[in-house]
């Protein structure tokens, strides 16, 4: 064990790390710039559980008739070995439709290390027909930990290359998606083709086997019927990849994080809660939709112009806290060093609404 | 977002509670706005699960889907707000006014008011839009037919929030929208769309702040959420055992009657906060005096509601799936129109809005100091009555000299830059008055600001900005795809045949 794996272990305490899956390494490409999600990210700390222990629990849960719905849907798609997503595909991407294809499944209920082999074995094999490959499970490295993930379908040897397919139960009608929904989906999916690259490049093969353009298939309209469409996830795929790199550099991020630092939720609440400031978070209300800490970071936020949301903070001069604006817009305060210009909109802006709110001036 | 708002969200942290942004109401209110609070089942597409509707706080009707996976009873749903949602908007279509068109030429008519609806949030406007898409294409005959009032409905509905794209419209609103227009609060704006927080910092309860009432309306269990989408621990464990019960119960109809009645019971509990919050924005929305164009865009809706009406009553198709090239051309058209003047007619509405363009250098204000009301410009072919006034102003003045200024206090009439000179920390501009003076040599007296009167100057104007020219659709440019090809169906939607669950 390095000496960066023991102090991981020893800031998310007992517990073994908490397991990637796609969703989680997509989340990680939101908010870089935050060292205490990366902190604890990297060490697989517990953070649902770290919220709730500190009194401010995460609100994700998912609802059971959204999950059977997911499930319908994508074992109505892959239904007869898989006849009509072979036909969507192929139509999507503008290659003639075969007349077969192999189907393998390569899901199943036995241990990591065997799937893995055999997914390996089945993805790396030559054939010269079109292959569908139902839950390959495929491997990544976070933070020095192998994550296992299991993509929907990769589809092989359509149009010369693989393709990751994804199948997701919200409806495209009229050709437009819930664009929130489009954008996760694309990061996951460019979660599993950095994954699929890796796999193959590891064999020898060149990355570009595996297509930069996903599948989607979705319901139409308001059906049942699967409608498939491109996504190009070549942003998605930079943005990850930067964001492992950093995440490898963990040692680079610890340095700056105090000795006795820990994440460990069997600990003292109010303790937890001391030792999570001493390493920074860059908390924004985008955060409330993606991580669990999210509600501790934003009551340690307030009165800071940035837990307004961006745009607020750059509309006030990029003045970091509320005490700060009023005092420099009442004239309270003398601006620092290079916040004169702020200081003169902050005083501007003032009075005119102190004007019009006195109802001078029509 | 602008510096003035920015700044009341950092006094609303300090206050603890919502800061005014707007001094007047920028948008209409009907006497009776048809509250409509829907909810929809989670994981399906824009499915309908129960809704709250009524115009006025005490005649809440509850409809309910107790099977929302089962079209029939989806239809039934659509069926069912149908029978109140068109009753509503056929009490607006008794008396209409005659206006003048083609300058006192001719006159048409239209009805004298309008309906409204009122939703908790855009989410609540986009739900509806899927459900008129969903329901307006089907057929009333052939396989599995709906009830003729389906798809009318589906039409109404997507008039509502095609109107609600229309900047300035108050056809169809959202509570969030129209609270967050006239309020600022001490949260962002994604917390700004969750309507018992917002609420919750403009009118806290007795004993909070509005801090702790936003924080306090985050727990789902204590105030669920205000749809469309509901709480997952609601669906989890309340929702799913009694939508099950209601599949159990199957032919008994002693047990289905229990069991619809308990999901009604859960149901009706999900929706009562929220259909209150919605009344409690509607009074604090109508305690604002309306601005002084709010009436004039209304028109504007009474216009669009009353040419739709007729469209229909006129045997029209309903909206097609997507615009054509042209359609779409002159709907951006239209909506940028609309944009720039409400963001004019606002700030000519509100003083606190104009500051903000008087922040931005757009507009200032200063006291006339010299004034010469007779002024003739006789140097062209005839004699043009061109007064000149001289502002002072402590503001900063970015116009350059030959730019044409307006007044919200007489709008008609332009303002020439002819000098802009710094003095002593001021500046003086000095302004060529055209137009808004009659037609004689002298002007009217009131017309001319006198010297000690303090203006308002501002580039923007709220003149009447002409249509642009569009080709007809069957001469849709090659560039844009050429003609229409004619004979596409936009009922195939292809789902009346569809298996659903």
């Amino acid at each position: 064990m390095t000496s960066t794996a023991q102090r991981l272990a020893a800031i998310r305490g007992d517990a073994p790390p908490k397991r990637h899956n796609a969703r989680t390494i997509a989340a990680l490409t939101g908010n870089p710039g935050c060292a205490r999600r990366a902190v604890l990210d990297g060490a697989g700390a517990d953070k649902p559980k770290l919220a709730e222990r500190i009194g401010f629990p995460a609100r994700f849960g998912q609802s059971r008739f959204a999950i059977t719905r997911g499930n319908a849907f994508e074992a109505q798609v892959k239904a007869d070995g898989g006849v009509e997503l072979l036909r969507l595909v192929a139509q999507r991407l503008g290659v003639p439709v075969p007349e077969r294809a192999s189907w393998t499944d390569l899901g199943g209920a036995d241990d990591l290390p065997d799937r893995h082999e055999r997914s390996r074995r089945a993805l790396t094999a030559v054939g010269p027909d079109p292959a569908l490959f139902d839950h390959p499970l495929l491997g990544l490295d976070v933070a020095g930990q192998r994550v296992s993930l299991e993509p929907d379908l990769v589809a092989a040897r359509l149009g010369g290359r693989f393709h990751v397919v994804e199948i997701k139960s919200f409806p495209v009608v009229d050709g437009q998606a819930d664009p929130a929904k489009v954008s996760a989906a694309a990061v996951q999916s460019a979660v599993y083709v950095l994954a699929l690259r890796e796999l193959l490049v590891a064999e020898g093969y060149d990355e570009e086997l595996v297509s930069h353009d996903v599948v989607l298939v979705c319901p139409r309209d308001f059906t049942n019927r699967p409608v498939a469409s491109l996504l190009d996830v070549r942003k998605q795929l930079l943005v990850l990849r930067r964001q492992l790199d950093r995440m490898a550099r963990l040692d680079d991020l610890l340095a700056g994080v105090p000795a006795g630092f820990t994440a460990d939720p069997s600990a003292e609440p109010a303790a937890l809660a001391a030792a999570l400031r001493t390493v920074e978070a860059r908390y924004a209300p985008e955060c409330l939709a993606s991580c669990e800490l999210a509600y501790f970071c934003r009551d340690e936020a307030r009165g800071h112009t940035g837990a307004l949301g961006r745009p607020v903070r750059e509309a006030l001069g990029g003045v970091g806290t509320v005490a700060d604006v009023l005092a420099l817009a009442a004239g309270e305060r003398a601006p620092d060093p290079g916040q004169e210009e702020a200081a003169a909109l902050l005083r501007a802006a003032a009075r005119l609404r102190a004007d019009a709110l006195a109802g001078d001036p029509a | 977002m602008s510096t003035l708002r920015a700044l009341a969200r950092a006094q609303a942290v300090a206050a603890g509670a919502a800061q005014r942004v707007a001094t007047v109401r920028h948008l209409h209110l009907a006497e009776r706005p048809l509250v409509l609070v829907p909810l929809a089942m989670a994981g399906e597409a824009n499915a309908p699960l129960a809704a709250l509707v009524g115009a006025a706080p005490d005649e809440a009707r509850l409809l309910i889907v107790p099977q929302p996976r089962n079209r029939d009873q989806r239809f039934r749903f659509a069926a069912e707000l149908a029978a109140i949602v068109l009753p509503y908007l056929d009490s607006f279509r008794g008396v209409s006014e005659a206006v003048p068109v083609d300058r006192g030429r001719d006159v048409r008519y239209r009805y004298l008011d309008a309906p409204q609806l009122l939703v908790p949030s855009p989410a609540g406007v986009g739900f509806l839009r899927l459900f008129g898409r969903s329901t307006r294409f089907r057929r009333t005959d052939g396989e599995y037919p709906v009830h003729p009032d389906v798809p009318l409905l589906g039409r109404w509905l997507t008039f509502f929030t095609e109107r609600a794209e229309h900047p300035g419209s108050s056809a169809l609103l959202a509570m969030t929208d129209a609270l967050t227009l006239h309020w600022a609060t001490g949260q962002s704006t994604v917390e700004d769309l969750h309507l018992p927080a917002l609420l919750g910092w403009i009118d806290p309860p007795a004993g909070l702040t509005g801090a702790q009432a936003a924080v306090r309306a985050e727990d789902p269990s204590a105030c669920p959420p205000a749809g469309p989408a509901t709480d997952p621990d609601f669906d989890n464990r309340v929702l799913a055992p009694a939508v099950a019960a209601y599949a159990e119960a199957g032919e008994d109809p002693v047990a289905a009657a229990a069991a619809y009645a308990e999901l009604e019971r859960v149901l009706r509990a999900q929706l009562a906060p929220t259909w209150e919050l919605m009344w409690r924005g509607v009074g604090l929305l109508r305690a604002l005096t309306p601005g002084a164009r709010v009436a004039g865009r209304w028109d504007g809706d009474k216009d669009a509601f009353t040419a739709h009406a007729e469209h229909v009553d006129s045997g029209g198709a309903p909206q097609p799936r997507r615009d054509g090239a042209v359609a779409a051309a002159v709907r951006l058209h239209r909506l940028e129109r609309a944009l720039t003047s409400y963001a004019v007619q606002r700030a000519y509405d509100d003083a606190l809005v104009m500051a903000e363009h008087r922040l931005t250098g757009e507009a200032f204000v200063g006291d006339v100091t010299l004034a010469d009301a007779k002024r003739v410009d006789d140097s062209g072919r005839r004699p043009v009555l061109r007064p000149r006034i001289q502002v002072v102003t402590a503001e900063p003045v970015l116009v350059p000299v030959g730019a044409t200024l307006y007044s919200p206090a007489r709008p008609a009439q332009k303002a020439k830059v002819v000098f802009v000179t710094p003095a002593d920390g001021k500046t003086e501009v000095v302004l060529e008055l055209s137009g808004g003076m009659g037609r004689g040599l002298t002007a009217p007296p009131g017309t001319v600001p006198e010297v000690g009167e303090r203006l308002c100057l501002t580039t923007l104007s709220d003149a009447f900005m002409p249509a642009g020219a569009f080709p007809a659709p069957e001469e849709t440019p090659w560039t844009h795809g050429g003609p229409p090809v004619s004979g596409t169906d936009p009922a195939t939607d292809g789902d009346a045949a569809e298996e659903w669950a």
